[in-house]
């Protein structure tokens, strides 16, 4: 924070994860908190943060590939699918591990990143958007006819490794952390650098010696390996598999905390997913407090659509920056109290 | 011959949903996401003028393609009009959101049971022999009405005053806004065409089928017709919706019913590793900075 008089005075300090005192003081007091939420929550506190957890990896992985590279995916349900069902699938055909079945699930995600991105760099502008929602039907088909074929036609049960909610917390913590360490650190060299260029301009980008193509490719298998991990790690949680959870909604929901948390920001992925995941069960709790529960209950969905929308189109329109841009209008009137405006030229 | 109706009837149905995403992407270059919902809701305002003008059917579609075309206008002057300016990803990403406000507010409405507009307008929905082959009223009906209304957009598009605007905006909209072309007013009526024509696909597929959430999922397939056919090409789409058809019939008659909802996008895939600007549409200008 320039308000504050302090400058980076090397490349070395600009590209710094953790760059003052103050900063890694409030990271470590924020560490310890985290590790110590399960031994402090109640069972229904603990499965939400589990929630977010796992919905982190993936909101990060669309960030990096909408936010970063300016790529739009309607692919992200079938995805997490993807990675889903391969985990399901090795598990009851060779009753694979998960230490065989999330590299695999990872390794294809990767694959399907590559063929689904290839398409697409023939042209700029919209199209991955277009084989992407290729991409979802595509997955959903094979799953479900995987499901009928061998006659687990509600889904296929895995048996979770983990049984405790309170190690699945460190399990996911951990996952999330890893994902969100492997972004920022992509994010501050060159990759990330190439990204934010092709989302600038493509025909700039390379002017500049870019190479376009590798860089969008490379963005889109990078974040269609993090969400088919994502996927895996769903399957174990939920201990169960099945095509009808991964509707075109679930990829609006990440779009949406995408859209929420602000475009091109992290910290933006983590604040919108915060959301995603809380929002139904706020709408949820509101319905209960102006006493439509009953007469809505076999509707609360609509509701749910209906309102994720209109907040997605408020943030669009009123917001853009998204809720990172609250936060940093907040942070800034604090670090500037009493002056309202900052010093011209920073 | 009974296969042959059929396609006909089905890439009638793409055709008549694909010309509003040809519209739309051809004059502003946004992709809309929402058209299959607006396509809903264009069956759903059949419903509901059918029940107000009970026993007068002609009235009650007049005043339901009227409120089509003004939902589009709406869209643009509350929503889409906020977005021009601004990246083309923000516009898309608004759309996708207008998509699923509308959704569910439409479930909020109307309920989740199928309904059937035909029946308030006291029609019946008969079935007619062409040859060896039967196709139902309703059928008929959205084969010759995609036909006039391609017609209909083709000299609208280059006869008519605001037709030709509308092609300029969609050329270069800096040189058409300097030579006078009103763009919001050209954005505007371009969403207005486009909800125009897919709320009739949504009244006929309705009158067809009647009105249930896989309408939505239609919508959606249609697009793969446009994009084939090349995204800023009207013949193209009729083209691309030929295809499509042909492709989802005859695999769902030889092969596997299932394949139903994936054909369209195997298609897709396939043109875009062959000729991802489509079939008629124009390949990208050299990007100059």
């Amino acid at each position: 924070m320039s308000s504050s008089g302090y400058f980076r005075t090397s490349y070395a300090r600009d590209a710094a994860l953790v760059d003052t005192r103050t900063q890694k003081a409030w990271l470590s007091v924020f560490c310890v908190a985290l590790a110590a939420f399960p031994f402090l929550a109640g069972p229904f506190a603990l499965d939400l943060a589990n929630q977010v957890l796992l919905t982190s990896i993936g909101a990060v992985a669309l960030m990096l590939l909408t936010g970063y590279a300016g790529q739009i995916s309607l692919g992200h349900a079938g995805l997490l699918a993807a990675g889903a069902f391969t985990a399901g699938i090795l598990f009851k055909e060779i009753g694979a591990s998960i230490w065989i079945t999330l590299p695999a699930s990872a390794a294809v995600g990767a694959l399907i990143g590559f063929v689904f991105g290839l398409p697409s760099l023939r042209l700029r502008g919209l199209y991955l958007a277009v084989s992407t929602l290729a991409l979802h039907f595509l997955v959903i088909h094979a799953g479900q006819e995987y499901e009928t074929r061998r006659g687990f036609s509600t889904g296929v049960v895995l048996d979770s490794p983990l049984a405790d909610a309170r190690a699945w917390f460190f399990v996911l913590l951990f996952a999330s952390a890893a994902t969100i360490l492997f972004s920022l650190n992509l994010l501050r060299g060159r990759t990330g650098r190439a990204w934010r260029a092709i989302h600038g301009r493509e025909a700039v980008a390379a002017a500049l010696g870019i190479n376009v193509k590798a860089a969008k490719l490379s963005a889109f298998v990078v974040s269609c390996t993090l969400t088919s991990i994502a996927g895996c790690l769903f399957a174990y949680y939920r201990g169960f598999v099945s095509a009808e959870a991964f509707s075109l909604f679930v990829t609006i929901q990440y779009v949406a905390a995408v859209i929420v948390g602000g475009i091109g920001s992290i910290l933006g992925a983590l604040l919108g997913t915060v959301f995603v995941v809380l929002f139904p069960y706020g709408i949820e709790a509101l319905m209960a407090v102006l006493g439509f529960a009953d007469r809505l209950s076999s509707v609360i969905f609509a509701v749910n659509y209906a309102a994720f929308g209109l907040a997605m189109i408020l943030f669009l329109v009123f917001e853009p920056q998204g809720l990172v841009g609250i936060w940093r209008r907040v942070q800034a009137w604090f670090l500037l109290w009493p002056f309202k405006q900052k010093p011209v030229g920073k | 011959m009974q296969l042959a109706a059929n396609i006909a009837v089905l890439a009638a149905i793409y055709a008549l949903i694909a010309c509003g995403y040809v519209l739309i992407y051809r004059v502003s270059r946004v992709l809309s996401l929402a058209h299959g919902e607006l396509m809903m809701l264009g069956a759903y305002g059949l419903a509901v003028t059918a029940s107000l003008f009970g026993g007068h059917p002609l009235v009650a579609i007049a005043a339901s393609a009227a409120l089509a075309l003004a939902v589009g206008f709406l869209v643009y002057g509350l929503l889409m009009w906020r977005m021009t300016g601004e990246s083309v990803l923000a516009a898309v990403l608004a759309t996708i959101a207008l998509g699923i406000l509308l959704r569910g507010a439409m479930i909020l409405a109307f309920g989740t049971q199928t309904q059937y507009p035909l029946q308030g307008l006291g029609w019946t929905n008969a079935s007619i022999a062409i040859g060896s082959a039967r196709i139902s009223a309703a059928g008929l009906t959205l084969v010759l009405g995609t036909a006039a209304v391609y017609g209909a957009l083709f000299v609208f598009l280059h006869a008519s005053r605001w037709g030709i605007r509308m092609r300029a905006a969609g050329q270069n909209p800096l040189l058409a806004a300097q030579r006078g072309v009103r763009l919001h007013g050209i954005y505007a009526l371009a969403w207005g065409l486009a909800t125009f024509t897919g709320g009739m696909a949504g009244m006929l597929i309705a009158c067809d089928a009647g009105i249930e959430s896989t309408l939505v999922t239609i919508g959606l397939k249609a697009f793969p017709a446009a994009l084939v056919g090349g995204l800023d090409s009207l013949l193209g789409a009729l083209a691309g919706a030929w295809i499509v058809a042909a492709a989802e019939v005859l695999l769902i008659h030889y092969v596997d019913p299932l394949l139903s909802d994936v054909v369209p996008f195997f298609v897709l895939l396939a043109m875009l590793v062959v000729r991802p600007w489509g079939l008629f549409g124009t390949r990208e200008e050299l990007d100059r900075v």
